[in-house]
């Protein structure tokens, strides 16, 4: 466990050197820089000044390990286009993307995984093959689609729910969130199920399949004919061992939604780190791009770090390193 | 007798719809008797109808299977018919199953005690604690050296041979009176399968337990069964006491599967066939299935089903009277 625990973070650290070789490596190779920062009128002092400032002046290694190292201070320079830190900026808006992050994952989780079991166990019922073909919807339409149809629907249309923005947020220890207010979880309605929607159907088709497999197994006709309830059956025995794919794939996925958060976040007006990055774009905020392409990679290797903890937890057959063979 | 016996199975009809229409008939009018603490086995080629028999009497035939015909009583009591939780007291509650393969039967999930202790706790009223003790005390039973440490043990840290045991336990968690075992040693090494057998014939012998022992492996029913059930083609065509069976079989059909059976003392460097393939399920011909490859065939076997009738301590389905079954000279199935 030690071990295992130990090889993964060592991979994981390999993982962000390289993201961050690569985010580094924008400054270097993505337009100047300096141009940028003091303008057309500048005259040779001022660019080596602000250079020296910027420490693009100094031999490529040196520059990178600075980057590094600053970066583990969470120093990741100054946006080129707001002229703050890049730090602040992120902090400021990442508590409206993982809390929009979060709540597309339950919604995900919980409507995937009980339309997947429901489908499951209901083969040939007329709700499963309706959630079938929805399903298919949900797969197979844009992301901006989806959005813009739900802001038709339910915004224009019938006025139930805002289009845009996070509605009231209470500032929580530098935290704002958006949950305590009832603006604030009206208005995260319809981002979440637009985010959620396409891995909610993936879940959902997945649990099924996985779920069906599962029936067929020699252990759940044993468990049948050992006289269990059903629901112990289906609940505990088949759904326990269809989770492991589920594990897999939310973890691929649940870095995704913070990564593609963008498009939502842009149809929404939603003030996450999503958006940010968008206009850092159409800016050419290397600093900024550098430090989003960073984070998103510290997100997945964190999450995937989790998954595979989680791995542990439900499958035992995992966990014997040491006690393989004792038969 | 005047007791019921434990296990009556009468005229038991099962059959699958199938998506065209037709309806294929898997088993068509099984009967036979179980008496308490008895061994019945119940040999025949794969897809004779012997494992659909097991599930059938359990109530787990996969959909869309079904009984068609006949009764199942067990003390006396239908037990065909019952509604789906009154079924589920009954499997595991008072009839108990052993399944083929022992590597895929148990939960990978969850610890051998976690799923003891479900069984025992789902059919008896016992406190976790309780349960957990019956729980030690069935791997004993079953032989599994140091239970009370193993108990928290997954599936994948036994072998095959103990994770056999372990499911002859979880079968016989809540002390059933019948046992369906459907090829409990098909999957083990000849070892083992010695050691499963000997565990099997002591819990019978101890408890009183009958047992339903599904298997191709004459050697198997030889070493356990009291009476023996041949099917062919969804039907039993010769049912007796293992010894009568065995060394004197009567029907052409039970010839022939007993001289496929190698024997090592014998010096014969051809081991006996039965000429042909059993029928499909779709093509089962009229009157006796088995008269395409009998070698004594009459008229009467392609026009008129036999039912079965006493030959000496057997019952034998099939129209040869009395004198030409009992001939032991009469090589009905030897093909060249």
């Amino acid at each position: 466990m030690i071990a295992f625990l130990i090889r993964r973070i060592a991979q994981a650290v390999l993982v962000m050197l390289v993201v961050g070789f690569v985010a580094f490596s924008m400054f270097r190779f993505v337009g100047d820089p300096v141009s940028i920062m003091v303008g057309q009128e500048a005259t040779a002092a001022d660019r080596a000044a602000m250079a020296e400032r910027l420490g693009i002046d100094r031999p490529f290694p040196v520059q990178f390990a600075r980057f590094v190292g600053n970066a583990l201070n969470g120093d990741f320079g100054i946006s080129y286009r707001v002229g703050r830190p890049v730090m602040d900026l992120i902090q400021e808006r990442l508590p409206a993307t993982l809390e929009l992050a979060l709540c597309a994952a339950m919604f995900a989780l919980v409507f995937g995984i009980g339309a997947g079991v429901y489908t499951a166990l209901h083969r040939d019922g007329a709700l499963s093959h309706a959630a079938m073909t929805l399903s298919l919807i949900g797969v197979s339409l844009p992301t901006f689609l989806i959005g813009i149809g739900l802001i038709f629907l339910f915004s224009v249309e019938l006025n139930w729910l805002p289009s845009f923005g996070r509605g009231q947020v209470v500032d929580v220890g530098g935290w704002k969130s958006g949950f305590l207010t009832q603006s604030g979880l009206r208005s995260l309605v319809l981002p979440t199920i637009t985010l959620g929607l396409f891995q909610m159907t993936l879940i959902m088709r997945l649990v099924r399949s996985e779920m069906l497999e599962v029936l067929r197994t020699d252990y759940i006709k044993f468990a049948r004919a050992r006289g269990l309830h059903d629901r112990a059956i289906h609940y505990g025995h088949a759904l326990k061992n269809t989770l492991i794919p589920v594990i897999t794939l939310m973890g691929i996925r649940l870095g995704s939604l913070v990564a593609f958060a963008i498009i939502t976040e842009t149809v929404f007006q939603w003030p996450g780190v999503g958006f940010l990055f968008v206009a850092s774009v159409q800016a050419v905020d290397v600093p900024m791009m550098a430090s989003y392409l960073v984070l998103v990679a510290a997100f997945f290797v964190v999450v995937n770090l989790v998954v595979d903890l989680a791995y542990y937890r439900v499958d035992p057959r995992l966990r014997t390193d040491h006690a393989t063979a004792r038969s | 007798m005047a007791e019921a016996p434990l296990l009556s199975v009468k005229d038991l009809v099962v059959e699958f719809p199938t998506r065209r229409g037709l309806v294929l008939r898997a088993v068509d009018g099984v009967s036979f008797e179980l008496r308490q603490g008895e061994v019945l086995g119940l040999v025949g080629e794969s897809g004779a109808g012997k494992s659909i028999t097991g599930a059938a009497v359990i109530g787990l035939l996969e959909p869309p299977g079904r009984i068609a015909g006949g009764e199942v009583r067990l003390k006396g009591e239908r037990i065909d018919q019952l509604d789906r939780g009154a079924m589920r007291r009954v499997r595991g509650g008072r009839i108990g199953m052993v399944f083929q393969d022992p590597l895929t039967s148990l939960n990978p999930l969850y610890t051998v005690g976690q799923q003891l202790v479900e069984t025992i706790q789902t059919h008896l009223p016992l406190s976790p604690a309780q349960a957990r003790q019956r729980a030690v005390d069935l791997l004993v039973e079953v032989g599994i050296p140091a239970a009370e440490r193993r108990i928290d043990s997954y599936p994948h840290e036994f072998s095959g041979g103990m994770r056999q045991r372990v499911i002859i336990a979880l079968a016989l968690a809540a002390e059933p009176e019948l046992v369906i075992a459907d090829e409990p040693t098909t999957a083990l090494d000849v070892s083992v399968q010695a050691q499963v057998i000997a565990v099997l014939k002591r819990l019978c012998r101890e408890k009183n337990m009958a047992i339903i022992l599904i298997t191709h492996d004459m050697g198997v029913i030889a070493e356990l069964a009291h009476r023996v059930a041949v099917m062919y083609a969804g039907r039993i065509v010769e049912i007796g006491p293992v010894r009568d069976v065995v060394k004197a079989p009567r029907h052409p059909y039970t010839r022939g599967l007993m001289g496929s059976i190698p024997d090592p003392a014998a010096e014969a460097d051809r081991l006996t066939q039965i000429p042909g393939a059993m029928p499909r399920l779709n093509a089962i011909p009229s009157g006796c299935a088995f008269n395409p490859r009998c070698a004594s065939v009459l008229d009467r076997c392609r026009r008129e089903r036999p039912s079965a009738r006493v030959v000496g301590s057997s019952e034998v389905a099939c129209w040869l009277d009395d004198e030409q079954l009992r001939r032991s000279d009469l090589q009905a199935v030897v093909a060249r």
